[in-house]
């Protein structure tokens, strides 16, 4: 067996030695680093590809992981944007200068100001809504209102929660701290824990089971996992309520992407981003995740817009980023795991 | 002993094999210089005492069931003979191919309030009827169990089957029975072998990320991700993984402890272990227990992931998946041979020069096994991209505009130096164990012969190695299947494999859509280990 070994790895060494050639950074190919996963983006990337000619490739990982990678390679990085599916890591991202500010009257007519970066470092391309679901058996919706009213007593053993490790729940509890302030959330937060009808799960969709198996009432979910089960099982008995109507409006979050520091094509990436935010583009982008198109102009996927239109939260999403930490903190004093 | 050129050698070679290991460490290490007060005030106040219990729970909890269930499958196998006996030898070792977040998820939605078992007793049995949760400690303590008792099995079977006859003889000639000359005397012989195995267990759950994350259960690894990813400081987490580190430090040095001076060294191989025959009911509930133990660990969650797969097969499977199964056998085997190599360098040196600092080092080489893998796979990314910074500049200021572009970061060679940091633990273990069981007399007897180090490795050690070399390349092969953090971060672009195809999936929740990559990791995965069973008992 040993005689086999060392041919094989001689192979490696070659194959690992090989790998150490210069990558050429041609001018009309992208690098992007996303956390986007790759079913959600190259569908996208290989039309803009056979539009324009540029090539796109990516690189997938945790949106924590990617920024760490673009910090330590520095000025050296191949990568020349970053996509995120949050707007706390771009926040992030771009807080730690690992983002450019960007220049483009595309861009600023196309994405309403609430979901793009202030200082114009990133930008949301897709609108993520996390709202209350509810089983129709046994809640009147007339019962429902907001996020908030969920830590009431009336929904005392009935309310289901995702973990507070997603990113998602940060960003819920970080926008509330901007609303209501650091007491009030808390209190907030302590309601949901003790309202609980089991440890939070591990994910939005056996959340949603457990919604239509009846072991809770209610729960917060963002709607295109919920959207992923009805397209297949039409009858799944469980509805969305837009939360806080006339009251903040409906938590909304983002999937978006900015031009880093040290890209060299930053021009190209700008209007790849442009290109990405107008159009049928736009539409495919937001409709392969069954999400919001963040430019109103462009059309929602049918199954999405039968849910009804809603009052989206107008705060600015950069929001999310800035009391992420603040928001985890407060979590762990609440108890909320 | 003077200092000889060969010893020497031998600590090169061992300061080179711990520098994969030592970058992330000394990542971890440096984070202290730069406390992050706020957040481990923080930690300190409202996290560390309660994951802190946590983990040492699972730990705990892990390391007794697959202790037992281990120890007891593996001398159910060797020392009885029973219906089926000859599938269920290489069969309980098929877990190991199963990735155990995979599993974690598998079990999750089967056994969950939802799920169709609870779903069923309540309709059947009575609506109030609940199941304790599997989204728990003990959720997750069983999960892990399930998927990592095979390393003790593995190797406390090899230690019955070689050294198992000799020990039980001895034993019946002082006049114990067979149950007795177990207790007595086969279970401490084997005592090294499900310690070793034992300590690769608790390694791994320590660094589990999978099965925790998708029970929801907080450990000590899932506070260093939230510091990280949920506070953006990754600081904290390097100090919390230093931390870890240094746990998993003392329990390799514990475990040198409890193996004591015990070695296999100067045993004679012995004849094969009598099988006891069993029959009537301790026969079928032989049976039953193994078969029990193969279902609920692989038959019934490979039912579920192959009704999966199948369920998305006709959108999902396509040509890639052939790339994508190639990449990963290749990666995998690659990598094996590069960690089995430098365990044997490793375990070599070791032998050759037994220095307290060598040997101490020589331990902390094997420490990456503890530390979760994208922390470590960022400690030591950070280096890497430094030097090629570093590089880069030199480059640039010597041939200006026609400098080349390094991109040392995303390549297959910083790949295998992550793996050799992370599975090198891997690697020693059976090495070492085979090693030991080779006598420094037929070393010495060797060279008066007049053969050369290497004659003596190739004609003498290498066939006495045969097996624990191949149960090295064959655990590492399987953890490298599974292996997601490294290759994620290191790959060359469009590199894509089987493991990072269920990250893809895994990352925005679709599960069902996982199945498919995961049934080909397994499918992968257990050829090499049916290959291993059965060469097992050649392991001597």
């Amino acid at each position: 067996m040993i005689r086999n070994v060392f041919p094989g790895a001689l192979a490696a060494i070659a194959l690992a030695a090989g790998s150490l050639l210069p990558l050429a950074t041609e001018a009309e190919t992208l690098v992007v680093y996303s956390a986007r996963n790759e079913q959600l983006i190259k569908p996208v990337f290989d039309a803009y590809t056979r539009a324009t000619g540029t090539e796109v490739k990516f690189a997938t990982g945790d949106a924590a992981v990617l920024i760490e990678r673009l910090a330590a390679e520095g000025r050296n990085s191949p990568a020349d944007l970053l996509m995120t599916v949050d707007a706390g890591e771009l926040w992030n991202a771009a807080e730690r200068g690992l983002l450019r500010p960007i220049d483009s009257q595309v861009l600023a007519r196309n994405i309403p100001a609430h979901l793009r970066d202030p200082g114009r470092r990133w930008f949301g391309l897709s609108l993520r809504a996390r709202t209350i679901f509810f089983n129709p058996q046994r809640v009147d919706p007339a019962q429902l209102s907001t996020y908030e009213a969920l830590a009431g007593p009336a929904w005392r053993g009935r309310l289901c929660l995702r973990t507070s490790k997603k990113v998602y729940n940060q960003s819920l509890v970080a926008m509330m701290l901007a609303e209501h302030g650091e007491p009030k959330t808390e209190q907030i937060v302590r309601g949901w824990v003790a309202n609980l009808a089991t440890d939070p799960f591990a994910n939005d969709t056996a959340l949603l089971e457990a919604i239509a198996a009846g072991q809770c009432d209610v729960g917060i979910v963002n709607t295109y996992y919920f959207g992923r089960i009805v397209r297949e099982k039409r009858d799944f008995p469980v509805r969305p309520f837009w939360a806080n109507q006339g009251a903040g409006g409906t938590h909304v979050n983002i999937s978006g992407a900015g031009v880093t520091r040290h890209s060299r094509n930053a021009a190209a990436a700008t209007r790849f981003l442009e290109w990405l935010s107008s159009g049928e583009a736009q539409a495919h982008f937001a409709a392969v995740n069954m999400e919001y198109p963040v430019n109103p102009a462009a059309a929602v996927d049918p199954l999405v817009a039968s849910w009804g239109q809603f009052e989206r939260s107008p705060l600015n999403v950069a929001e999310a980023g800035r009391l992420q930490p603040a928001a985890v903190r407060l979590m762990d004093r609440a108890g909320y795991r | 002993m003077p200092a000889t050129p060969q010893r020497r050698a031998a600590a090169v070679a061992v300061v080179l094999l711990a520098v994969p290991a030592l970058l992330p460490l000394a990542s971890a290490a440096a984070a202290w210089l730069a406390p992050a007060g706020e957040v481990w005030q923080h930690q300190l106040a409202h996290v560390l005492p309660r994951v802190g219990l946590n983990t040492a729970l699972l730990l705990g909890l892990v390391a007794i069931v697959t202790a037992v269930l281990g120890t007891g499958l593996a001398w159910l196998v060797a020392g009885h003979e029973f219906p089926g006996r000859g599938v269920f030898a290489w069969a309980l070792l098929l877990p190991l191919a199963v990735p155990g977040y995979v599993l974690a998820v598998v079990f999750a939605g089967a056994l969950d309030f939802a799920g169709p078992l609870q779903s069923w007793l309540r309709e059947t049995l009575h609506p109030g009827l609940r199941l304790p949760p599997i989204r728990s400690l003990g959720g997750a303590a069983l999960v892990l169990s399930l998927c990592l008792y095979p390393y003790v099995y593995l190797l406390a079977r090899v230690a019955f089957e070689t050294a198992g006859a000799r020990t039980l003889e001895a034993a019946q000639t002082l006049g114990l029975d067979r149950h007795a000359a177990f207790r007595h005397a086969l279970l401490p012989m084997a005592r090294p072998a499900v310690a070793a195995g034992v300590g690769l267990v608790c390694m791994e759950t320590l660094a589990d990320f999978g099965v925790v994350a998708a029970l929801n259960v907080d450990t000590f690894t899932t506070a260093i991700y939230r510091a990280w990813y949920g506070m953006f400081s990754l600081a904290a987490a390097l100090q919390m993984a230093a931390l870890l580190a240094l746990l998993a430090l003392a329990g390799v040095w514990l475990e040198r402890r409890l193996r004591g001076d015990r070695s296999f060294a100067g045993q004679r191989p012995s004849g094969a272990l009598q099988r006891q025959q069993l029959t009537g009911g301790r026969a079928m509930a032989a049976t039953l227990a193994a078969a029990g133990v193969l279902a609920v660990a692989f038959v019934l969650p490979m039912g579920q992931l192959l009704a999966w797969a199948v369920r998305h097969a006709a959108a999902d499977l396509d040509v890639r998946y052939w790339a994508f199964a190639a990449r990963s056998v290749a990666l995998a085997g690659s990598g094996a041979l590069v960690v089995v190599a430098a365990a044997l360098l490793h375990g070599y040196a070791l032998r050759a020069e037994r220095r307290g600092w060598v040997r101490g080092l020589g331990r902390i080489a094997t420490v990456g096994y503890a530390i979760p893998g994208t922390v470590l796979a960022v400690g030591l990314f950070a280096p890497v991209a430094a030097l090629d910074n570093f590089l880069q500049a030199r480059f640039d200021a010597a041939l200006g505009s026609s400098a080349p572009q390094l991109f040392l970061q995303g390549t297959l060679l910083t790949m295998f130096v992550a793996y050799l940091a992370r599975f090198l633990a891997v690697g020693t273990g059976p090495v070492e164990s085979g090693l030991e069981r080779i006598h420094r007399n037929l070393d010495e007897a060797a060279t008066l012969l007049g053969a050369g180090s290497l004659a003596r490795l190739r004609r003498l050690h290498l066939p006495l190695l045969r097996g624990s070399l191949l149960a090295a390349a064959v655990l590492v092969f399987v953890d490298l299947m599974k292996e997601l953090p490294i290759t994620l971060m290191t790959r060359p672009f469009g590199f894509e494999t089987l493991a990072v195809r269920v990250f893809e999936m895994a990352a925005e929740g679709e599960w069902e859509r996982a199945a498919l990559p995961s049934v080909l990791i397994v499918a992968a995965g257990v050829l090499p280990v049916i290959l291993l069973a059965r060469r097992v008992t050649h392991v001597a």
